[in-house]
């Protein structure tokens, strides 16, 4: 549920200022509502919206009450308070305070992804999945790190994208011929931890754990592992935070084989389809 | 609507400082201080997570100038959704890119 804001300046009301208008605009965007100017029959509201309509009408308005649409006289306010109203109608509709989330995830580009699976196998927080047809799909995409654009740096399509991202090709810029060598050049991740990335996790695991056997070095393996995270966050471009928010080796390999497995079946499946 | 039956949609992008903030304001206030209707919504990326109906409603509906970001990432966030947009019929103006002279041009024409 959402609350949508309508300026209408339409039959019977009077035009605002043009300067209050987008002060109001600016106001209620900023605040995550949505806003629209109307200035003709206000169209269908869907059932998942509480329409909010705004003007300065030139008739008292009915008596009366319709939650999914609801209509103010806002003649004399200033954008404040009628963010104040937009606010009160939100509240008492129960609808939540908007912008609780930064919504950063990935987008699939299907003009350039083949469908490896690459990200469904590399993804620990379970953001993708596989749809019906086989196809790989974003499904949880509140589950995404914010600000973490690992998958994308691990597909060899260039195919993921996160439009807030601050660089190129990731944030949705073209994908020019330079992006391609870089692909080509890059030393894939599984070269780059000498293995697949969870893997030189586990090994590097298994080391440090064999070395706590022998010498009881606490101090070096966490330094090991520092390394190893140290190298992630620089080539990935993986905040410190996601790093530290990983689950424990075990829980990795046992994400990352249930993942591989999805990946398999879901590309085996399509590989039968193929040959029918 | 408008004149020639086109549609606008800008997009704020309030949840990120990804789209430099003077173009941004610049091009709402003009947009707003016009005479043109829009349509203008918080954040094209959450409205795709959320899938949106008016999306939808937007890619099916004819003419559409959207002011956003790149032009990839909105024919893809679109589709995430589960609208299409059409081939022909569909301006993608980038606010990351483009100075706001130039968004407001193609929206408001030689005027703005």
């Amino acid at each position: 549920m959402s609350v949508q804001v309508m300026i209408y300046e339409g039959p019977r009301s009077r035009q605002f200022q043009p300067s209050t208008r987008a002060e109001i605009f600016r106001t209620l965007l900023d605040k995550g509502y949505a806003v629209s100017s109307v200035r003709g029959e206000v169209a269908s509201v869907p059932a998942s919206t509480v329409t909010l309509v705004l003007g300065r009408f030139e008739q008292e308005l009915p008596a009366g009450h319709d939650a999914q649409l609801q209509m103010r006289d806002v003649d004399g306010l200033g954008a404040s308070d009628v963010l104040s109203l937009v606010d009160q109608v939100r509240e008492a509709a129960a609808v939540p305070v908007p912008g609780k989330w930064k919504p950063w995830f990935p987008v699939i580009d299907y003009k350039r992804c083949t469908n490896c699976m690459q990200c469904l196998s590399f993804c620990l927080f379970d953001v993708y999945g596989v749809s019906n047809d086989g196809k790989i799909q974003v499904q949880n995409q509140s589950n995404c790190k914010t600000d973490c654009p690992a998958c994308s740096r691990v597909c060899p399509e260039v195919a993921i994208l996160f439009p807030k991202y601050r660089h190129g090709p990731i944030h949705g810029g073209e994908v020019n011929a330079d992006d391609l060598r870089r692909e080509a050049m890059k030393v894939d991740i599984s070269a780059l931890l000498g293995g697949d990335i969870y893997s030189a996790l586990r090994d590097r695991s298994a080391k440090a754990k064999s070395r706590f056997s022998k010498e009881r070095d606490e101090d070096r393996a966490l330094k090991e592992r520092l390394n190893c995270l140290n190298k992630l966050q620089q080539e990935m471009d993986i905040p410190g935070e996601v790093l530290a928010a990983l689950p424990s080796i075990d829980e990795i390999r046992a994400k990352a084989e249930a993942a591989k497995a999805r990946a398999q079946a879901a590309l085996a499946g399509t590989q039968a389809e193929a040959q029918r | 609507m408008n004149p020639d039956n086109r549609r606008i949609l800008y997009c704020h992008c309030a949840y990120a400082r990804v789209v430099p903030g003077e173009v941004k304001q610049e091009v709402l206030t003009k947009l707003a201080e016009s005479d043109l209707t829009f349509d203008a919504v918080p954040d094209l990326c959450e409205m795709s997570a959320r899938r949106d109906p008016k999306l939808k409603e937007l890619a099916d509906g004819g003419a559409v100038q959207i002011v956003a970001c790149y032009p990839r990432a909105v024919k893809w966030l679109f589709a995430a959704a589960g609208a299409t947009l059409p081939a022909e019929g569909v301006e993608v103006l980038n606010m990351r890119e483009q100075p706001a002279a130039a968004v407001l041009h193609s929206i408001l024409g030689a005027a703005s």
